[in-house]
């Protein structure tokens, strides 16, 4: 460390903490003080303790939006990172031809806004001009419907993972260039096969890189708005307005002007997904250790 | 706690001697396998593009994976930028203003705290640090709703304000723009520059930002894009059409053909939805040199 005047380093860092605390730590505090109160018709707001909290807890929908997005977690996040791994090493292995045309395509669906991955898709599964009814109509076979109630999760599924399994492959990629290449020479000398210097050398580099992006996929998991929200214009009868946490919360606080309750399930919602991140992270520390 | 990592300089392989080289051969079935990935990856660019091409009938009545008849991108484009007294082009440049101003802003606020954070050792500069990874966490969408809250009592939801703030500050940039600054700009060439009598802010913009460029571009980049395709705060912040950004407008357009006795135009949804992604795919095109350097040191991190 270089200096010590430390008024400096203020200086330094003030302008991002000042827009911190208008964004970050002022709306959190202000949700968790209207999580506290109730607001009536007639007679303004009046503190209730843990009223909400107590109403979110017993909320049926609230908790068909938490169990949906935990079956997404558990089903989607680990079939994307498997995908992104197995690409990462492909790439990374030297055996393909284009391997650097692989990447950069592999990648590209990361620039693409979801509002527009969610429409390709949308109108691809639908029935307006989608692909599915194609193939029924030449194949004579009936394929389900995407977009039914009972898949439309899947549906959302596969949308997310198309926009990120580029994204998460090209940071595991970024690791695996970054592994000392004597390790491999020392391994090849030692006659280890490609499957052994995966095991031995790749997956052990990998493990931060792929704690980062299990995070950042379950935060997003948790999250999950945009999706759903644009494919109720293609799906109105599939997609519920509680079908996310999130899309709940906006539902509440936008068309049914339920602030205070609005807030209570953005607060329950920060806190749940810091605590499953949290774990997820204890128990990778744990593992490694 | 997290350390900065030490990374060579390149942040790639090096040379190695040729005696010890390892003999890659290309393998056929491997690339194959790969190619799986890459058909899925492609078939819905290729679906649009495709379908960007037709007008409203041909959609309906011709294979989505193939050409119809008519060749109408053309008119497709010039429709998009007329339909609506050219609403588009007012939401494109909506969408660059907050790009310019919100990502922009948000690599700025970052390249300095990231850099102030690495380079002087100030009281509090541990709290600091706790309080932003902690909310490197939690993703500006779980904060849309309550911010709104917060914006609707201040008065400021449906203006430019209520997008732009927001997206000024990604945790995300701050901490690459961190491991950037300890591992790029050495110590020495700072004292140095302050034995010359250089001022501290002189320093960063004259020594620190060229050495910190290749991080820069990884973080303007990723902001970029988290401001770009946010769907989500525009959506909760603004009523009036005329401030919308492109993924806002694009959303519209799409609700609107899809409700009953509304205007039904399929045809520019998909075209303007291609329109629409075009920048962001050439920016990475042309600079992926620089991202994916900066993003191999930005990944080796514990």
């Amino acid at each position: 460390m270089v200096t010590r005047r430390s008024w400096i380093g203020w200086q330094f860092v003030a302008p991002f903490l000042a827009v911190f605390a208008l964004v970050f730590l002022a709306p959190i505090a202000y949700s968790i003080y209207l999580s506290l109160y109730r607001t009536k018709l007639i007679g303004g707001t009046s503190f209730v303790g843990l009223e909400n909290y107590a109403k979110a807890f017993a909320d049926p929908q609230f908790w068909s939006a938490v169990g949906r997005v935990s079956l997404f977690l558990v089903v989607q996040v680990p079939i994307m990172l498997f995908l992104a791994l197995l690409v990462a090493l492909a790439i990374d292995s030297g055996r393909l031809y284009g391997a650097s045309f692989f990447r950069i395509s592999i990648f590209l669906p990361y620039a693409v806004p979801a509002v527009v991955a969610t429409l390709m898709w949308g109108f691809m599964y639908g029935n307006q001009f989608g692909l599915i009814r194609y193939f029924n109509d030449w194949f004579g076979v009936s394929l389900p419907d995407p977009l039914a109630p009972n898949l439309v999760l899947a549906a959302i599924g596969n949308i997310t993972t198309w926009e990120f399994v580029g994204y998460n492959m090209i940071i595991l990629y970024a690791a695996l260039r970054v592994v000392d290449p004597s390790l491999y020479e020392a391994a090849a000398i030692d006659g280890a096969g490609q499957f052994r210097i995966i095991r031995a050398i790749k997956l052990p580099a990998l493990r931060g890189p792929l704690l980062i992006t299990t995070m950042f996929s379950i935060i997003g998991t948790f999250q999950l708005f945009t999706e759903p929200v644009v494919l109720r214009t293609i799906a109105p009868n599939a997609i519920l307005t509680y079908f996310t946490p999130n899309y709940y919360a906006w539902q509440l606080s936008v068309g049914g002007q339920q602030f205070n309750y609005s807030a209570t399930v953005a607060v329950v919602m920060g806190l749940l997904t810091m605590l499953v991140a949290y774990l997820v992270q204890a128990r990778a520390v744990r593992k490694a250790g | 706690m997290v350390s900065a990592p030490t990374i060579r300089p390149a942040a790639r392989r090096q040379p190695r001697p040729a005696a010890v080289r390892i003999r890659k051969t290309r393998s056929w079935s491997l690339t194959a396998i790969t190619t799986l990935m890459l058909i899925y990856t492609l078939l819905p660019l290729a679906w649009l593009v495709i379908s960007a091409s037709k007008t409203q009938d041909g959609l309906l009545s011709t294979f989505g994976l193939w050409f119809g008849g008519d060749f109408a991108l053309i008119d497709n484009i010039g429709e998009v930028f007329t339909y609506q007294d050219g609403i588009y082009l007012r939401w494109l440049g909506n969408t660059v203003f907050y790009v310019l101003i919100g990502a922009g802003g948000a690599t700025l606020l970052s390249a300095l705290a990231g850099y102030g954070l690495a380079k002087f050792a100030f009281r509090g500069r541990k709290a600091v640090f706790a309080v932003i990874l902690g909310a490197v966490a939690v993703p500006p969408t779980a904060l849309a709703v309550p911010t709104f809250l917060l914006f609707a009592k201040m008065g400021i939801t449906d203006t430019v304000w209520a997008v732009i703030i927001p997206s000024l500050m990604i945790p995300f940039s701050l901490y690459l723009m961190w491991v950037f600054s300890t591992d790029a700009v050495p110590d020495e060439i700072l004292e140095s520059a302050r034995v010359d009598g250089a001022g501290e802010f002189r320093i960063f913009f004259s020594l620190a930002v060229p050495l910190l460029s290749p991080g820069l571009v990884t973080a303007l980049l990723f902001n970029v894009v988290v401001t770009w395709n946010n769907l989500f705060l525009p959506l909760i912040m603004l009523k009036d059409r005329h401030l919308y950004p492109i993924t806002l407008g694009i959303y519209t357009w799409n609700q609107q053909s899809q409700t009953v006795g509304g205007d039904v135009v399929f045809n520019l949804v998909i075209t303007g939805s291609l329109l629409a992604i075009i920048p962001l795919i050439a920016a990475f095109l042309l600079l992926q040199r620089y991202w994916q350097s900066g993003l191999a040191v930005g990944s080796v991190k514990q």
